[in-house]
Parts: structure tokens; sequence; C-alpha cells
């Protein structure tokens, strides 16, 4: 319940938490919101000799409209973001995601970056921002570059942010009027997802007429669900219609087998939740 | 002018059955709280503990230099530092004479028996310097085969302790036809065979772990006279003998308090290692240490509770009249026997039979050590599992008979018109009334519509399938009778001490021996000695959990503290007044058989002459004027045995949707009528009853304790031990029922275990209902998804679960 | 060490502290404000709840130097003047709590619930109150607490 002893700093510009980490480097641990880091560093899983703190550093907090995109900025609390209209209006799957992420509390207190960057596949918001195509802006010691979505998430907390490097925002493309649906399936509350299904989804006259589809703890990383998304163009949005094009939810996959279910059961439930999250994602 | 006119305001309403606000509140809900965590005494020293990562091993080296040289660290110990001070665990309730029982030091220095045993402990100036030298600790070990699944352990394929040479700690055996008290129940198998029906189950009744919210916390200051113990305990009393029992120190030396206590469920009914390494250090070194533990300590090293597998054999006529019932148990005790230990399962070898009129029973329980967290009292403590076990058979009975299973219930249980009832376990229940509270139960759930919506659900092949589970249940509460006890070979009696002490002032304090950690006894206890004094509710103090106040008594468990504990309560008032009487006489100037009490007041007969309890009190006080002979007194105590355990009863009802697609379950619905004789105060009864139910549906439907198949604890946290929240529970509908007990004064019988008792088989019956008619008759509980959703696609109850656990506090995450 | 200045419970307050030192330990340990409790180390029991800069956090969850410049409220701030604030009136009168060990965060998180949402359905108080764990209740009175509080009428 004690972490180990650490150093800590709170800087207040990128420009300066990028230069603690090129002086601390494999020493020093980024925090953000802190709300997967600190159980991790109480337990003594992990004993950093310095901890960042990027808390203190306004200008990575906020939303705001881009044109075609709107921007979070990495320090912005969960809640912050479940509430926003910028967020509801064309990003809507980004906030059904938040709606029921963890708990209030840590709502309160966890960013949309933080968590991003932690990279947990059973995290809500990665196959969100997945299957929105977000762009990762990160800053270095040599500017800032942009990850795509599909190069951000490597393997299991494992992300492209190099060791030198912090993430400022999350660029997501709007998909204004498009339906969305977060379908997570927990066996309590306080749980994280035993499987999610992130859809998103525009209807033409009721039929399909684009779908992206994200899937949540169902490989090392949060996974795009492609062959899905394909297969539901130009179907009609009813349960049969839906139905053929979710199978492929198992497509590529390679889900855990752990206390809450065996990968051949998760795969079963990807299936499952696919269909019902286009399903309401299509307001069918 | 009628006596009770002059009393205050507040007091003309009988205090019992009123929702009265719970004393207890106040500091509660403001912080004002005193856990043993918060104790800071002058130069307090802490500790943490080094425990053994492995399920079984030899401990070949400890090498405490590091830690020793660490900053503000004061010593470091292991089992080799301490001889017999360190004192030993005891279990108190050898169930055979011949049970095995391994030797269980708090900490040992040769071999390790459990992932999570103590192998040494760390002083320091600060909790924070204490973890840090903890991990600067070395301990070498050669790891040794670990007994874990039980059913191999009973077959003694790996020895959890090699030096016993077995695994098998004791069998115990009931056996109606050799007691006398029924028939002999392999005869009524065979008749079954040939001419009835017959349901043969194995049940498994997962691990569980309490869980009570506040992590124990133990406090020692050996300075002073005394060695003081503050401990989060359900039981300071037994802590205060089994630490002179076995550490030598005189019993008149040692005072252990258990202050505002978080929780047990049977958790905290235990003399711990923890408790006694505190103990041995503080003696050691002069100085007032603490220790308190994390989560994942406690959920690792604190005991656990069920563990069991159940097979069993229930014999009936074609109709479904029931002929015989054979229950066959093993039950794991974990590494070490703990204060219950057997005990448990023997607790509910009298409570298979249930409410029915078995006229045959055998019940044997094989004891099994493994390499596991000791397991021991979890609410209910034996009687949720042989609850579970019957009222899963009678609607597996109903079920090849083809009928209601609340039909094959009434076919079956004892009428109202029986009682007292002598029951083929051997137990006389002294009241009961099933068809009233079951047809109460039935009402309030809407029964019968329900049922309907069930058969249209049925019809349409809706994916979302509705079961109706149902729970008849009765249990054995107040521990208890010594007698009883005593032919059980249980350590101790089971008697409860009150004293009511008449303050000056007029006001009264009561000191009870049960010790309670959230059950409201200030308020309760408060109602009934307001009520027999005639004294104002708030006028009562209510002194527990102090062996130096409360210098007698055998604490909080086996809901006995109202039942044993309140009739104690009753009997000092009672002396009071006795004592009393003398004196109000003599000061009234009138005879002692002209005097009468009532509403607080002696009143002499047919004048308006009075003096209330308080005015006594006063010149008791003074004692200048007393009659000759006469201590100047009244306080009063005494000391209560009960003659009988008494038996609650209810009907609970469940509706369940089972979303047939993923296995999902939801409740619908829970009604339960409980009749749990006279209430003292109606609200606190409601808080047990929500609280315990959902501590049952809870083993229904999310607890298991696993561990992975090298003995490591894998729900070793709140991530991975479910505990249900707000979001996956609903509002109950409880009523009652009343028969009054007759076997203690105020007709009062057990609740605080009363809705985990029942629960849980309403709720995997109603799971089972619900998808039946796709061919499945068992889902292994907890009745997870996955399980459900294999229980309906493929033969089996659902099977095991993965031993592993999702890994989300990795230590290689990113910008968290 | 490092030097951190806080509002607890409306007193100004100034320490240094390690780094390490989560906030509920400096509550507890340095301030004598023991009613905020520690039931887990992941997080997921809430007993630690505190509200930080006006909503409600799982103190166990923020290093107390991450608290410095704020303002924090525990549950022996939430009473003003003697006179309990409506939830914990409302948690008597419904009888939400039993030992007690959860409620002190229990108490807090239904004061944000409100505070965001003033009328909130069984089902939003169910959900708003994931965070917190309590083995006692059941949960059935303080759901109805809530209500209570909310001034939505039900009593236990």
């Amino acid at each position: 319940m004690i972490p180990a002893a650490f150093d800590y700093v709170a800087p207040t510009s990128v420009e300066d938490a990028l230069a603690a980490l090129a002086q601390y480097g494999d020493d020093a641990k980024i925090i953000a919101g802190g709300q997967s880091l600190l159980p991790v560093l109480r337990m003594r899983l992990n004993a950093p000799e310095w901890i960042i703190d990027l808390g203190r550093i306004e200008s990575l907090r906020g939303i705001r409209d881009d044109g075609d995109a709107i921007v979070i900025g990495a320090m912005t609390p969960h809640a912050v973001v479940g509430s926003d209209p910028l967020v509801a209006e064309h990003a809507a799957l980004i906030a059904k995601a938040v709606e029921h992420l963890a708990d209030a509390q840590v709502r309160h207190r966890g960013t949309f970056g933080g968590a991003l960057a932690h990279a947990d596949p059973a995290g809500d918001l990665g196959a969100p921002a997945l299957a929105l195509g977000a762009e990762f802006v990160i800053a270095g010691s040599g500017g800032t570059r942009t990850v795509a979505a599909d190069d951000f998430f490597v393997d299991l907390f494992e992300t492209a942010i190099g060791e030198d490097e912090i993430l400022t925002e999350v660029r997501i493309p709007k998909r204004t009027g498009w339906g969305a649906t977060y379908e997570k399936f927990v066996r309590v509350a306080h749980q994280w997802p035993i499987v999610a299904v992130a859809a998103t989804v525009r209807v033409d006259g009721g039929t399909i007429a684009e779908a992206r589809i994200g899937l949540t703890n169902m490989g090392s990383t949060p996974l795009r669900a492609r062959a899905v998304e394909d297969a539901l163009v130009g179907q009609p949005a009813t349960a049969d219609g839906v139905r053929a094009a979710a199978e492929h939810a198992t497509d590529g996959t390679n889900p855990p087998s752990d206390l809450n279910g065996d990968a051949d059961y998760r795969r079963h439930l990807a299936t499952v939740l696919t269909r019902r999250a286009v399903l309401a994602a299509a307001g069918a | 002018m009628t006596v009770t006119d002059e009393r205050p305001s507040d007091a003309i309403e009988n205090e019992i059955g009123r929702d009265r606000r719970r004393k207890e509140d106040q500091r509660l809900i403001t912080g004002r709280t005193r856990w043993t965590d918060n104790i800071v005494l002058p130069g307090m020293l802490h500790l943490a503990m080094v425990r053994s990562p492995f399920a079984h091993a030899t401990i070949t080296s400890v090498d405490t230099s590091a830690a020793k040289a660490s900053t503000n660290v004061v010593d470091v110990f292991s089992g080799a530092d301490f001889g017999e001070e360190l004192g030993a665990i005891i279990n108190a309730w050898p169930i055979t004479p011949d049970q095995v029982t391994p030797a269980h030091s708090p900490m040992p220095s040769d071999r390790v028996a459990f992932a999570g045993e103590i192998v040494a402990v760390v002083v320091a100036r600060s909790a924070a310097e204490a973890r840090d030298a903890a991990e600067l600790v070395e301990v070498e070990y050669d790891e040794l085969p670990a007994a874990l699944d039980l059913k191999k352990s009973a077959a003694d394929e790996v020895l959890a302790h090699p030096d016993l040479g077995t695994n098998k700690s004791a069998l115990w055996v009931f056996d109606s036809g050799e007691a006398g008290t029924g028939g002999n129940v392999e005869d009524a198998i065979a008749k079954a065979r040939t001419d009835g029906i017959v349901i043969e189950r194995e049940y498994r009744q997962q691990r569980l772990i309490p869980a009570f919210m506040e992590p124990r916390s133990v406090v020692v200051d050996p300075t002073g006279e005394q060695y003081t113990m503050w401990s989060a305990t359900q039981i300071p009393h037994i802590v205060r003998f089994a630490l002179a029992a076995t550490t030598g120190v005189s019993e008149s030396k040692i005072r252990v308090i258990a202050p505002d206590v978080g929780g047990g469920f049977g958790g905290k009914l235990q003399v711990t290692p923890e408790e006694w390494i505190a103990w041995a250090v503080g003696r050691r070194l002069g100085k007032p240490v603490k220790y308190t533990e994390t989560r994942s300590e406690s959920l690792m090293s604190a005991h656990h509770g069920r563990d069991q597998w159940q097979k069993l054999t229930l014999s009936a006529e074609k109709d479904g009249t029931v002929t015989g019932l054979k229950v066959e148990l093993l039950a794991d005790l974990g590494a070490y026997v703990a204060i219950v230990g057997g005990g448990v399962p023997v607790l509910g070898a009298f409570m298979f039979n249930a409410i029915y009129k078995f006229p045959a029973y055998h019940f044997a329980v094989q004891t099994v050590l493994t390499n596991k967290a000791w397991t021991d009292a979890y609410r209910g403590a034996g009687r949720p599992e042989a609850t579970y076990a019957i009222e899963r058979l009678m609607s597996e009975l109903a079920a090849e008979v083809g009928v209601d299973p609340l039909e094959i219930r009434e076919k079956n249980w004892i009428k109202h018109e029986e009682f007292p009832f002598t029951t083929v376990a051997g137990l006389e229940y002294d009241s009961g009334n099933y068809e009233a509270a079951t047809a109460k139960a039935k009402e309030m759930f809407g029964y019968d519509e329900l049922r309907a919506e069930q058969m249209a659900r049925r019809a349409s092949g809706d994916t979302v399938q509705l079961g109706i589970g149902i729970s008849t249940f009765t249990e054995m509460c107040g521990l208890a009778p010594s007698r009883v006890l005593g032919q059980l070979d249980y350590g101790a009696g089971g008697w409860e001490h009150a004293s009511v002490r008449m303050l000056a002032t007029g006001k009264v304090e009561v000191v009870t021996g049960a010790s309670a950690h959230g059950q409201g006894h200030e308020t309760a206890f408060s109602q009934i000695v307001a009520d027999r004094l005639g004294v104002a509710f708030e006028d009562v103090e209510i002194l527990h959990g102090d062996t130096a106040i409360s210098h007698k008594g055998l604490d909080t468990y086996g809901s006995r503290s109202l039942v044993v504990g309140g009739e104690a309560l009753v009997k000092a008032a009672d002396k009071v007044i006795e004592k009393a009487k003398p004196i109000a006489a003599h000061l009234l100037e009138a005879s002692v058989d002209d005097l009468e009490f009532s509403g607080g007041r002696f009143s002499v007969r047919g004048t308006d002459a009075g003096m209330g309890i308080g005015e006594i009190a006063t010149a008791v006080f003074a004692a200048h004027n007393l009659p000759d002979g006469v201590e100047p007194s009244i306080d009063s105590e005494a000391t209560y045995d009960p003659v009988n355990f008494n038996y609650p009863h209810g009907t609970h009802l469940c509706a369940m949707e089972v979303d047939t697609e993923t296995g999902a379950v939801k409740m619908r619905k829970y009604v339960c009528v409980d009749d749990i004789g006279n209430i003292v105060n109606p609200l606190i009864v409601s808080g047990q009853v929500h609280g315990g139910l959902v501590q049952g549906i809870a083993q229904a439907l999310w607890e298991e304790a696993v561990y992975d198949d090298a003995g490591t604890l894998v729900s070793g946290s709140f991530v991975d031990y479910l505990l249900p929240t707000a979001a996956d529970t609903i509002s109950f509908d409880i009523e009652h029922t009343t028969t009054p007990s007759l076997t203690n004064t105020l007709g009062t019988k057990g609740v605080g275990e009363a809705g985990t008792i029942a629960s849980t088989p309403a709720v995997v019956n109603a799971v089972v209902d619900a998808v039946r008619h796709l061919g499945v008759s068992d889902i292994q509980m907890p009745c997870t998804p996955e399980r459900v959703w294999r229980a309906i696609n493929g033969p089996g109850s659902g099977g095991s679960t993965t031993e592993a656990a999702m890994p989300h506090f990795d230590a290689e995450g990113g910008q968290a | 060490m490092t030097r951190i200045s806080l509002t607890v419970d409306g007193a100004s307050v100034s320490d240094d502290v390690e780094p390490r030192m989560l906030l509920v330990q400096y509550l507890r340990e340095r301030l004598g404000k023991t009613g905020t409790v520690i039931g887990c180390d992941t997080s997921n029991c809430g007993a630690c709840t505190v509200h930080l800069d006006g909503t409600s956090v799982k103190s166990c969850n923020v290093l107390a130097v991450q608290a410095d410049g704020a303002e924090v409220t525990t549950i022996e701030g939430l009473a003003q003047n003697g006179e309990l604030h409506p939830v914990q009136a409302a948690f008597r009168e419904c009888h939400g709590l039993q030992c007690g060990f959860c409620t002190p965060g229990m108490i807090m998180q239904s004061v944000d619930l409100l505070n965001t949402n003033p009328k909130p359905s069984e089902e939003e108080i169910r959900l708003g109150l994931e965070g917190n764990l309590c083995r006692c209740t059941g949960y059935h009175n303080i759901v109805k607490a809530v209500q209570h509080a909310s001034g939505q009428g039900a009593t236990a």
C-alpha cells in the first residue's frame, strides 16, 4: 500500500517535461491521472526512481474544434471528455465509451491520454480511438509527430510513444451524425470489460453506408474489425442483415483466457456483442 | 394517575419493536471513529510482514542483515528468533478424538504450508520504512510439491504436511439409524432404486473470502502493568484466553480491546498469526507496535470460507415423498485447522434435512488438509452449504417428479401444527410456520404471473429466458447451548454474560460480552434494557469489546448476540429490579409484597406512592438510608446459557433472467419472507437481511477464490475477487411472519446469517430453472456467464474457472 | 521531501512530505483525519473517497504532492456548524450503514453524485456508486438514503 520511494518533478510545460524525461530516462515514469500507475506503485510491481507529473501542464488539457477533427488534450479528464458537447456531437463513440469507463472517481482523475498511453487491451478507449481513426500527437525532443491509430497500439501495454516522448493530444476525425454504441460485457460493474465492442455507423435509408468497429480485450492490443466493417456496408440495418457480418468479429483476434472467460467464449461474445452494438448504433 | 404517565415521553411506546435509528451512526457518518489502524501511541513502531510466495516449501535460510541495516529499522525477526514466547495458533474444536492437527506456529522457522504464510517480520519507525526493509529480507526456500486440489488431496497424492503422513484430518459421521433418530438410509436408497426415485448429485461449494471492508489491524502496547492489544477482531475475549493459554502470560495481565470493527462475517472470528507476532514483538521490544494488513495480504492470508465437494443421494417415493438423504462431504481445511476449523461442516450436519420430514439420514464429512489458506467460519458457517445442497436437491426432485418445486416442498415439510418437531438429525425445532411464510412470499412475488411469463418466453424462444428459484430454508442459530457444544467436543461453552450498572444520576451502563462489529448492538441492546427497566432509550449506554470493561464474554458470531447475549441482558436487568425492590419498599415504607414494578417505577399497590428506578439508584449511591443488611448496590450481572438453538426460517423467491446468447444473468426480482420470531428493531433486521442476501447472491453469481496450479491465489485483489457493487444488485422485497421462539424470553431468533443461508440456492435454482428446458440441470457456482453459456451449449455444469487473472496493473504500462 | 500547501476541510495546512506519500496517508497520518479510511490497494473499494477541488476522487489514487494547492474536503469537513450534511443525515435515517467502514467514501461519493445529478433515478444512483464497495448493507438502504437525501421521499 506504500510505494517505494521516488523523486518527483512536476513540470509546467511540455518542453520541461521532455527535458526531465531526457534527464532521468529509464529511471523515470510519467504520471498522467495516475489511476493505473498508482496501484502499480502501491503494490510495488514497479519502482521508478523518478515520477514526472504532467498534471501541472495546462496546455495538455481541453477539447477544441479543429475543422474536420476534434482535438482532445492528453491530460483532459475522462469526466470532461464524457460531458463535452463537441465530443457528443462529432465523436459519439468516445462519449459512449467514457460513460461507463471505470467509476466516477476514476473518471474525475483519470485522463484521456493517460488511458490510451497505458494501452491496456481491456481499456475502454483504445477500441473507439482505433475505430474512429484517431491520430496521436506525440512530442519529442525533435518536435512533434503524428501517429495513426493503426500504428499506435504495438502490443500489451506498449504503444508507438518512444521512451523520450510524451503523448500531447489526440485528433479525432469528426463523424458527425453517426450512430454509436459501446457494448461492454462485464460480470460486475467495476470490472474491466471481459470483451467490449465499439461500433459507430452511418445509416442511409435503412442501409448501413459506413461502419467502423473496434474490439476491446480480444488480443494484446485493441483491434479494428475491418472484416466486419466491410461486410456491413450495404446491409440493411436489421438483425438478419447484421448477423452474418458480425460473425467476422473473430477474424484475426487472439483473446486471452482468464478467470472471466476462455478465449473461445470471448470469441463467441465478440460476435454477439458486435451484432448488438451495430444494431444499437444503427438505431435498429 | 397511572405509573406509565410519568415516564419520559420517549419511553411511552415499547422500545422493542421500534425502528430506532442507530446510536452508532453519529460517529460513523462524521468520521469520528476509532478503527484499530487509527490508533497512534507514543514511540509506536510499525511492522511489515515477509510472506512466502510459495504454497509449500522448506525454509533453508533467512538473511535479515540488509533489512536490519535499512533506515530506521529497529529489528527484524524470523521464526527462529522466537521460542515458546511466540505461542501457537489454536484449534478450539477437534471434531474427533483422532483428528490429525498440524502444529501451527504464527511464524514457522522450518517450512511454509501456504502462499502468504509469514516467515519474517520487520520492525521500523514508520510503516513505509518497515515495508521498504521487508523487501530486503532474503529468504531461501526449497519448494515442495503442494497439495492443492481437494479431491486429490483427500487421496493423499501429495502431502500438505509430509510429517503427518496423511491429508485426512478427521472423519465425522452422523447416522440416524445409529443415533436412533431415524431409519437406515441405505435401506431407503435401495428401496427407492427399485420402486422410487433416487437423485444423485455432486455439488461444489467454491472457496470464498469473507472480505470484510476493514482490513485487519492490531496494536500491542506492552507498557504499563497490563499488556494491551487492540485488534480488529470479532472475538476479543477468546483472543485474550488464547494469548494466555499459548504465550505464558497470565490472563489477568492481558487486556484485549476490539474498538470500532469494520465488519467480520466470520472472517474476524479467528486467532491470527499477525496478532500473535505483534504480541511477541511488542513484548520483546517493550514498545508499542502496530500492524495493518493490505487488502492483498488480507485476501491471501485471512481465513477463507466454504470449499466443499458435496456428494448427495436423495431417495423418494414416486410421488415425491422423501425417504432418505445421504450426504458425503469433502471439506478443505487449508493448511491448518483453524479455530473452528472442521467444526464448520459439522455445524451443517444437522441442517441438510432442513424443514423436511426425512425418515432416514446419513451425514459424513472428511476434513482435508491442503496447501492453501486456512478455512473457517464465513457467514452461515456450514449451514449455507447444507441449505444449498438440500434446496437444490428438492428442486431437482420436483423436476424429476414433474411438479412445481413449491409443491414438492409442501408435500415434505413439517406442518405448522407438528411443532415442536424432533428432526431426523436429532434437533427439536421449537416453532415455525412454513405454510404462512410461503403463502405470503408467493403473493408478494406474483408467483403465478411470473410462471406464466416464463412459459410465454419459452414458447416464443426468447433469447432472454426467465427462471424462478425457491429456497424454503431453516437454520439453527444462537451458538450455543454449552452442553451441546460439549457433546460435540468444542473447546468452550456457549453462554453469554451481561451486567447492568445503575449510575448515581439514574443513567444506565450495560456491559455485554457480545462484541459488535457493525450489527448495531448499542441500539438494539439499549432498546431491550430500556423496556425492561423502564428507562429512556437515550439513558442506556452499551459497553462492549474491551476485556477490562466486559471481563466475561464469548463474543459475536453464529447469530448469537441477540438470542444469547440479549437474554443475558434481560436476566441481568431483572436482577436489578429484584435488588431494588427491598430498597424501594424501605424507602416507600411499604411491604415488598405490596410493590409492583412497571414502566420504570415501583408503586405501592392501591396508592399513588411510587419511586422510579433512577431515584432508587441515586438513593443507593448515597446509601444514607438503606434497609439493614442490604448492600449499597443494585448493579447486577447474569450469565445465560441457552437451552436450545433457535430456528429461523423463511421462503425466498428469486426471478432471474438469463441471456441465452451470452450466458449473462440478471436478477429481476427477489422476495423473502423470514420468520425470525419477535423483532427488536425492524430497521436493523432489514439491514441484516439485505446484506445477508447479497453475500449469498454473491456466492451464487460472482465470488470465487481461485488458486493456480502453483498454489498462488489468482483472485488476490478486488480486481479479481469480484464483490458486487450497487450497480450489480437490486432492491429487495422483504417481509416477515412471526412465530416467537420458545427458547428465550424475548421470543427472538437469529437473523445475521439467514439471508446468506437462504439466498444462494434460490438464485442458482432460478438460473437453472431458466434454462432447464434447454437440457441444463446444474451450473457450478459461481454461475458466471461463461459457465451458463457452456451449460446451455454443451454437457456438464460449465466447467472450472481458468486459473489466471487479467494483467491490468502491469509494471510496463506507460503514462498512466 | 517536497513542501505542499493545501486546504483541508477549510483549514490551510502545509507540510514537507515524501513524494510517495498518498493523499489518504497524508490525511490520516499527518493531519489525523482518520475519518477517511483505506480499504484496498487496487482502488476498487472507494472507502478513501474525498473531494479534490470539488469532485470525488479516491485519495489512495492521488499523491499528496499532486494535491499541492488544492482544496480537499473529507467526511470530517462535511457537516457545517454542527449540522449534518443532508446525505449524512439520510444515511442514518435510512440505515444506510452497518459497520460504517465504507460509509465515509460512500457518503462523499453520494454527495458528488447529487452535485451533478440532484434527482437521480435508482439506476443512476446504483451506477453512480459503482466505485464504492460495501459488504454489510447489500446497498439496498444506501440507495434509499441517496433517494431520501435527494428529496425523493424514500425511507428504509
